[in-house]
């Protein structure tokens, strides 16, 4: 039945491409319904009626969308059934060659991302008619976008349902290639097609990487499916060259520093609901794709493993958070943020290898089980702020944080449902981001119990690194909401915006809000759902999380630690209500409005206020060493010698220093390669017939 | 009755803050040889404030008029789950120390949206001071309370206290880093010299007080008690974790009356040392109070550290 539903959530999202590529047809459809409907000319009529230009490019935009839903739906459900019965499901499709059939397999662990991928996509299906409506008139193609939406969608969800490293592969490329048109879709930007060529040619160069990780596999193997790969018994040393290959395919894909530099170029500049899924959805299938490699496929794990992916994910995490720090683009800043809860998931995953490697299996469990709430975490916050990003750009076509402000005032609900997945993010309490860094820190702290001291020591430094993130997180969400949301207005297209009007671009957003504060306050029940996940992966599963209770969370047991989220919020309302009520409703103490304090002088404007990069500088000054930053100061001069400064212009920028230090040394050697391989064409004809003439002996010396 | 106890000890708490911070002004008047109000006056202060007609800036949304309340309730919430006079209390179980740091986060966010809300510099130019404060601060005082939480193997602070009594006064290295990483970061956390100052209103220097230069009436009294509390939380962490002696372990009246006491003593003792510091020491200027975070930072690696070295090695063999 589950993996009925799996294949049901891949047709509807196949469906929905097909009936993209219909678009403005009208009336090919027209003539199809004429002719099936010529006996009955009544219904003919209606059907042309409805088929009417505008009318039928409505029906046809909330088809797709209604198509895309069904496959979040179907998605959600499979993933849930795969999930309640803890046992795999598989089976054989009669595509691709004669005696390498596709298999497919629906287990827990492909349920859960199920669930990760249905949730998101089911607000985008509601937020995404009123979204691409303005792409109608315009000069993009929306059947391309909706063609290759849906293709992106199947891409992944066959990912998930792959069973044989060849349709792994196949799907992976479906969904890395139609991501690729979906972020070069604006294409008539040059930096949107630079970073869509950097997108895909990362996405090429993290596919080897994953091939050669399955073909190390395949060679100590008896064929390409899972269950061969699983029988296949590795050296260390060829085990860990599969891991490292897997490592930086996956992580490429996930956005790990320093691989990370396509991402908050490729993100951003695809449409919201695009990058909604890119940053909520994709980045987890990578994640996925690696948990499957290492803690299914790889049949033993190393501590070494684990060290490596904890210092990478550490790693991600600070940067990212500094870099989202430093961003005036809200998009991007987005983007720099999903390096950092991807940082943040690895952090999780090396403890847990770290932990399975020296036997430790509850921990190691408690570890992924953190990993595995925060990639759903994040993929509800991440698509919540993503799909909030777009309805500002939709209504204001603005997404720099320098020209926005006082949107509260503006965009009342759109601002309250922002606001939740602002402190979703920031990890606060009693939201969901919290409890999964709070079981991540948990995990951590059980490191007394491994042996050697230097591992010891080294999981404690990597909490504090998150303790570091997760501070600077909570900063740089802050700043988001108050520059866009908070304050005065900074430009006029700001202070005119208008909610929106469609009510699924409230609602998709909206849904997911609300499933954040859901698994922020009764989180037992979503972990109690992933014991057979763990069965299957680790071997063990989490058996004293409700110790207490189903409203409580205990991960190790009850007197090590304890938190129930929903006595908590009961406590904090009552407390917050009971104020109100003494303070203001016995009071009747109504407040005056006036002018805020100008010191005197009067007229305070919008410029006065803190911008979003004067906000961040004490954290730019403070680590500076991570950043580059050019700054430059032009001032322009009047009267005698030029002594009189009429007016100053500052801009400043932040580079990435993985952008410096990896990416452009590597592009510019095979730039001078490429010069280096060119001079072989020297247009000259007698060099050609020499050419020709030496591999002509060559080739006879090779046969004789 | 437990869930009682825990009720009247969080009233107590909320009750006992503004004596706290009458006390400290006291002691500081007579290091300075000036003549000290009563200790009442704190009370007297926000009973003014509570009176008086709010004034409500033309930009605010209702995050403003939110936050107090927010601020306010989380305090007190974070207030309910640190043991004051006994331990073993149901509150300290519903939230460890992890969450006790994310409330004061929770706290720390609305103080400072509401601080951007306005759109005036100086809002703006508190909440990113006090976010950047915060972001070096909150890190050092996880792995302050981490050092013990590893010592004690709990996160839950009832059952660290339970550790630290029964195991009696060892001099552990750990500890005192911890101790005196967690000391710094209160004295910063709280907003006292030398990294603010409570008491100026000098556009230049101010962090807490810019943010909520626009509150007035019964909010600024929510927050100005609200702070309260978090001073005295401070102080009965650091007493209570680190010299746990004199708490409750039982309801009998008589640990009850002792556990009373002796918080009362270990506070006032803090107080004094929190004054005597505050006149030694000078302000810092803003950029460099990274530098003293590092530090408290980096003490409180080092306990972690030698606690892991030193300590859980011993254990081991």
């Amino acid at each position: 039945m589950s993996l009925f539903l799996a294949y049901l959530a891949v047709l509807a999202a196949l469906l929905s491409a097909v009936v993209a590529t219909i678009d403005g047809r009208s009336s090919w459809v027209d003539g199809l319904f004429g002719r099936v409907l010529a006996r009955w000319p009544r219904q003919l009529e209606r059907t042309r009626h409805s088929l009417a230009a505008e009318d039928y490019s409505a029906r046809h935009r909330r088809l797709l969308f209604a198509l895309l839903g069904g496959s979040g739906v179907a998605a959600l459900l499979a993933g849930t059934g795969a999930l309640a019965s803890g046992s795999p499901l598989v089976d054989t499709l009669p595509f691709g060659l004669p005696w390498l059939s596709w298999h497919t397999r629906l287990d827990p662990l492909s349920g859960f991302f199920f669930c990760v991928l249905g949730l998101p996509l089911i607000a985008v299906s509601l937020f995404g008619p009123g979204y691409v409506r303005e792409f109608e008139h315009g000069k993009h193609s929306l059947a391309g976008l909706g063609l290759f939406t849906g293709l992106f969608v199947a891409g992944m969800e066959l990912v998930l349902l792959a069973d044989d490293a060849l349709s792994f592969m196949i799907a992976w490329e479906l969904m890395s290639v139609a991501s690729y048109f979906l972020v070069a879709f604006q294409h008539e930007h040059a930096a949107n097609r630079r970073a869509a060529f950097l997108y895909l040619l990362m996405a090429v160069v993290g596919a080897i990487a994953i091939i050669l990780a399955y073909g190390v596999l395949a060679g100590f193997g008896r064929g390409l499916t899972f269950d061969a790969l699983r029988g296949a018994s590795l050296s260390p040393l060829w085990a860990s060259i599969a891991f490292v290959l897997a490592l930086t395919g996956f992580g490429m894909k996930a956005g790990l520093v320093p691989l990370h530099a396509w991402l908050p170029e490729a993100h951003p500049v695809a449409p919201s609901h695009i990058s909604a899924l890119m940053s909520g959805v994709m980045l987890k299938i990578a994640v996925y794709g690696f948990i499957r490699f290492s803690f299914d496929l790889l049949d033993r794990i190393l501590w070494q493993w684990g060290v490596l992916v904890l210092v990478v994910g550490s790693a991600s995490a600070v940067l990212g958070i500094l870099y989202a720090l430093q961003q005036q683009n809200l998009k991007r800043l987005l983007a720099y943020s999903s390096v950092e809860n991807i940082g943040i998931v690895f952090t999780a995953l090396g403890l847990s290898l770290i932990f399975l490697s020296n036997g430790d299996t509850v921990l190691g469990t408690l570890g992924l089980v953190g990993a595995l709430l925060h990639c759903l975490n994040h993929a509800l916050f991440k698509s919540l702020l993503f799909l909030g990003a777009g309805a500002i750009l939709h209504q204001t076509h603005e997404q720099n944080l320098e020209n926005m402000g006082g949107l509260i005032h503006r965009m009342p609900k759109l601002a309250n449902v922002f606001l939740v997945g602002t402190l979703s993010i920031a990890a606060l309490p009693p939201l969901n981001g919290f409890v999964s860094e709070w079981l991540i820190f948990q995990t951590a702290l059980q490191a007394g119990s491994i042996q050697s001291g230097v591992l010891r020591s080294l999981i404690p430094t990597a909490s504090a690194v998150l303790a570091l993130t997760s501070a600077l997180a909570a900063t740089c969400f802050v700043k988001v909401y108050g520059v866009a949301f908070l304050g005065l207005p900074r430009s006029g297209h700001i202070a005119h915006a208008k909610e929106v009007g469609q009510r699924g671009m409230l609602a998709g957003p909206a849904l997911l809000a609300a499933l954040c504060v859901l698994i922020g306050i009764l989180p037992a029940p979503v972990i109690n759902v992933m014991a057979g996940l763990t069965r299957q992966l680790t071997g063990a599963d989490l058996g004293n999380i409700s110790a207490l209770g189903w409203l409580w969370l205990t991960p190790v047991a009850p007197e090590v630690a304890s938190y129930a989220p929903a006595l908590v919020v009961i406590g904090s309302v009552a407390v917050g209500w009971l104020c109100y009520y003494l303070l203001y409703r016995r009071t009747g103490l109504e407040p005056r409005r006036a002018e805020p304090w100008d010191c005197g002088f009067g007229g305070l404007t919008a410029r006065m206020q803190y911008t979003s990069g004067a906000f961040s500088m004490p954290i730019r000054r403070i680590f500076q060493p991570a950043f580059e930053v050019q700054e430059t100061l032009e001032e322009s001069r009047e009267g005698p010698a030029g002594t009189r400064v009429t007016a100053l212009r500052y801009r400043f920028q932040v580079l990435d220093r993985a952008w410096l230090a990896l990416y452009e040394p590597v592009g510019r050697g095979v730039v001078r390669l490429a010069r280096w391989v060119g001079r072989l064409q020297t247009g000259n004809i007698r060099t050609y017939l020499g050419y020709s003439f030496f591999t002509l002996i060559f080739l006879l010396w090779v046969i004789s | 009755m437990d869930w009682i106890m825990a009720i009247l000890e969080d009233l107590l708490f909320i009750a006992a803050a503004p004596l706290l911070a009458g006390w400290i002004k006291r002691v500081k008047c007579r290091l300075q040889n000036r003549k000290p109000p009563s200790l009442l006056q704190p009370y007297r202060d926000l009973l003014k404030l509570y009176r008086k007609q709010p004034i409500l800036p033309h930009p605010a949304s209702w995050i403003f008029r939110a936050a107090p309340y927010v601020v306010f309730a989380a305090t007190v919430a974070a207030a309910g789950f640190v043991p004051l006079v006994a331990v073993d209390l149901p509150t300290a179980r519903i939230a460890d120390v992890i969450v006790l740091v994310g409330f004061f986060a929770l706290a720390r966010t609305f103080l400072v949206l509401a601080g951007m809300d306005i759109g005036t510099a100086f809002g703006g130019m508190g909440s990113s001071r006090e976010m950047t404060i915060a972001s070096l601060a909150e890190p050092a005082m996880l792995m302050a309370v981490f050092t013990l939480a590893m010592s004690a193997h709990t996160t839950n602070l009832s059952q660290a206290m339970n550790y630290v009594l029964d195991t009696g006064l060892v001099l552990r290295p750990s500890f005192v880093f911890a101790l005196g990483g967690l000391m710094l970061v209160a004295i910063a956390e709280t907003g006292r010299i030398p990294v603010d100052n409570p008491a100026t209103h000098l556009e230049l220097t101010m962090i807490h007080e810019a943010m909520i230069l626009e509150y007035s009436g019964r909010w600024l009294a929510l927050i100005e008690w609200a702070s309260q509390i978090k001073l005295m939380l401070y102080g009965v962490l650091i007493a209570n974790i680190f010299f746990p002696w004199g708490i409750a372990r039982d309801f009998s009246p008589e640990a009850l009356g002792l556990g009373v006491g002796m918080i009362v003593l270990k506070l006032g003792l803090l107080a004094i040392l929190l004054v005597l510091s505050e006149a030694v020491f000078a302000k810092m200027r803003i950029f460099r109070v990274q530098e003293y975070l590092s530090f408290a930072y980096l003490l409180s690696v080092l306990g972690l550290l030698s606690h892991i070295i030193l300590e859980a090695a011993r254990v081991h063999h």
